[in-house]
């Protein structure tokens, strides 16, 4: 049998993390205000609807944590872009990137820190 | 005719015009059922006789993840929320019977084999509670505790089981617990350990022998025979993946309503695009069906002659049909953006389908794979016909 957990080793995903937290920091990448109007309400859909399948509709939690404004308060933003872009092995967070962008996810929990969505 | 009795005709047939389009009509509830409209917090009653819908019921808070289980006469629905929300719902006069939020999130529910009792799995906090299906008032709560701390764990794939049991996973402790009311209110609790990595979901054989859990932290599910509860849980389809790396899943697959045949079970493999086929004496595999995405949905219709199988983010939009003698695809069909489920009616001939971000329920013939109508329903998710009421696991 396979431990998917075990395919990934915790350091090996700590190191991920942290090189993609300073290459993101690195690379100053495309502003959001250049999403068009129709990829955001897009994207507010997917949040919902998609994420919202493992986090709620409300985003207030489910099989995974909730994404409130609240919750993410003390939660670096970098971190958070990564967990999104890169998912979290060992856990059901899949990695996002191929479908979304580093803009569009870093305009995801923008979004989500603000508290607009609530 | 009098012209006071042709008046009074008159009315009456405009009366009977309103009720046969809406609540209030005497009438069955075996072609009844309902859908859950997950954005607006409602359902639509419909009629799969007619293929429409009845009208809609309102306020059941959070409906993202609902699901319905049904009272032993179909006539009473109950939901179970993401918010916690419990609410029982009269099908026929479209109205609110009783409602509690009884915690903070949720995933599902069940009813007892004889109608008595509704249980309610909570994520948070994680355990099990137990209502009077009468009144939705508390019998008894289960927390899913475990380890030394005394961590609560997250509930998952809870079934009713005959004898008044009901059956449920915790997915953070990797074990498997068995609620016995068969003595009265308070439960007798086996708690079976070590069944492997994050079980997601379950489900228990139509014949209520067979409890199947799911497991996403390693490949592979565990059965429990509740005829023998005392051997504990085995191990089937141990590292089906082959140790290939598994793609990243975008949805949970679901279990309740997997496929069993007669001598199959087929089950959808985790990040793969795959459905698997187990022997169900053995229940060993027996062989493999690739399929167009990752599955979330293994159904069997109920003849047992196909099995429908609808798919993960981004590849939702398609459904696809396995012949179950050669184990091929037989047709695939594109019902359009976001099949979210599907519900076969009792004897087979139609099938139900969420289209969710098209707001629309298509409603198929299974035998020519033609679609017979379209009800409108604004992001439709589950779709629960009252057949359900008269089922082991449903
Ligand atoms: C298949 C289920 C699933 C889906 C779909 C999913 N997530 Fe997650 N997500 C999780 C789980 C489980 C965790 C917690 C992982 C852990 O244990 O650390 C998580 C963690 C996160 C976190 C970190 C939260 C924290 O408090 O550290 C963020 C942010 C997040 N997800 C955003 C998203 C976004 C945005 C999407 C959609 C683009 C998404 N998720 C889709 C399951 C999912």
């Amino acid at each position: 049998m396979v431990a998917r957990a075990a395919m990934t080793s915790v350091g090996a995903f700590v190191a991920t993390v942290l090189a993609v937290a300073s290459a993101l920091a690195a690379g100053a990448s495309v502003p959001a205000d250049r999403l068009s109007p129709e990829r955001k309400a897009s994207l507010v859909h997917l949040l919902r609807h998609d994420c919202g399948s493992c986090h709620g509709m409300r985003l207030l939690g489910g099989l995974g944590p909730p994404l409130t404004a609240q919750a993410l308060e003390a939660k670096p933003g970098e971190m958070l872009v990564a967990t999104v872009l890169y998912g979290r092995p060992g856990t059901p967070m899949p990695p996002w990137r191929g479908a979304l962008s580093e803009t569009e996810v870093r305009w995801l929990i923008d979004l989500l820190k603000s508290g607009e969505l609530q | 005719m009098t012209r006071g009795m042709r008046r009074v005709c008159r009315i009456v047939i405009a009366a009977a015009a309103v009720l046969t389009a809406g609540f209030g009509e005497l009438r069955g509830t075996g072609d009844l059922g309902v859908v859950v409209e997950r954005a607006s917090g409602r359902l639509q009653v419909v009629d799969s006789t007619a293929r429409i819908s009845l009208g809609v019921v309102e306020g059941l808070g959070d409906l993202s993840h609902a699901s319905v289980v049904y009272s032993r006469d179909a006539r009473f629905a109950y939901v179970f929320g993401r918010d916690g929300g419990l609410t029982k719902v009269d099908i026929l006069t479209g109205t609110v019977v009783a409602r509690v939020v009884q915690a903070g999130n949720s995933i599902g529910g069940a009813i007892s084999g004889d109608g008595t009792l509704v249980a309610v799995s909570n994520y948070d906090p994680g355990g099990v509670k137990v209502f009077d299906a009468r009144t939705l008032e508390l019998v008894k709560e289960i927390p899913a505790t475990f380890g030394a701390e005394g961590a609560r764990s997250k509930v998952v794939g809870l079934t009713d089981a005959p004898g008044r049991r009901f059956v449920f996973s915790l997915y953070d402790a990797g074990e498997i617990w068995i609620a016995d009311f068969s003595h009265g209110d308070e439960a007798a609790v086996t708690r079976i350990r070590d069944v492997g990595r994050q079980p997601y979901d379950a489900l228990i054989t139509a014949d209520g022998r067979h409890y199947v859990a799911g497991l996403f932290g390693e490949d592979g599910l565990a059965l429990v025979d509740l005829w023998h509860p005392e051997l504990g849980a085995r191990r089937i389809l141990a590292g089906y993946g082959r140790g290939e790396q598994p793609l990243p899943v975008y949805k949970m697959p679901h279990l309740e309503g997997w496929a069993m045949t007669e001598n199959h079970a087929f089950l959808p493999a985790v990040g793969r695009h795959e459905v698997l086929v187990v022997d169900r004496r053995t229940w060993r595999e027996i062989g493999r069906v690739p399929v167009h995405g990752q599955p979330v949905f293994v159904m069997a219709r109920p003849d047992g002659r196909e099995v429908w199988v609808n798919f993960a983010h981004p590849r939702n939009d398609t459904i696809q049909i396995i012949d179950v003698e050669s184990l091929t695809i037989r047709h695939t069909i594109e019902p359009g953006p976001a099949v979210l489920h599907m519900e076969f009616t009792p004897r087979g001939d139609e099938v139900w389908v969420s289209v969710r971000d098209a707001d629309r329920v298509d409603v198929y013939d299974t035998a020519t794979y033609r679609r017979l109508a379209t009800v409108a329903v604004e992001k439709p998710s589950g779709i629960f016909l009252t057949a359900r009421a008269h089922r082991i696991g449903l």
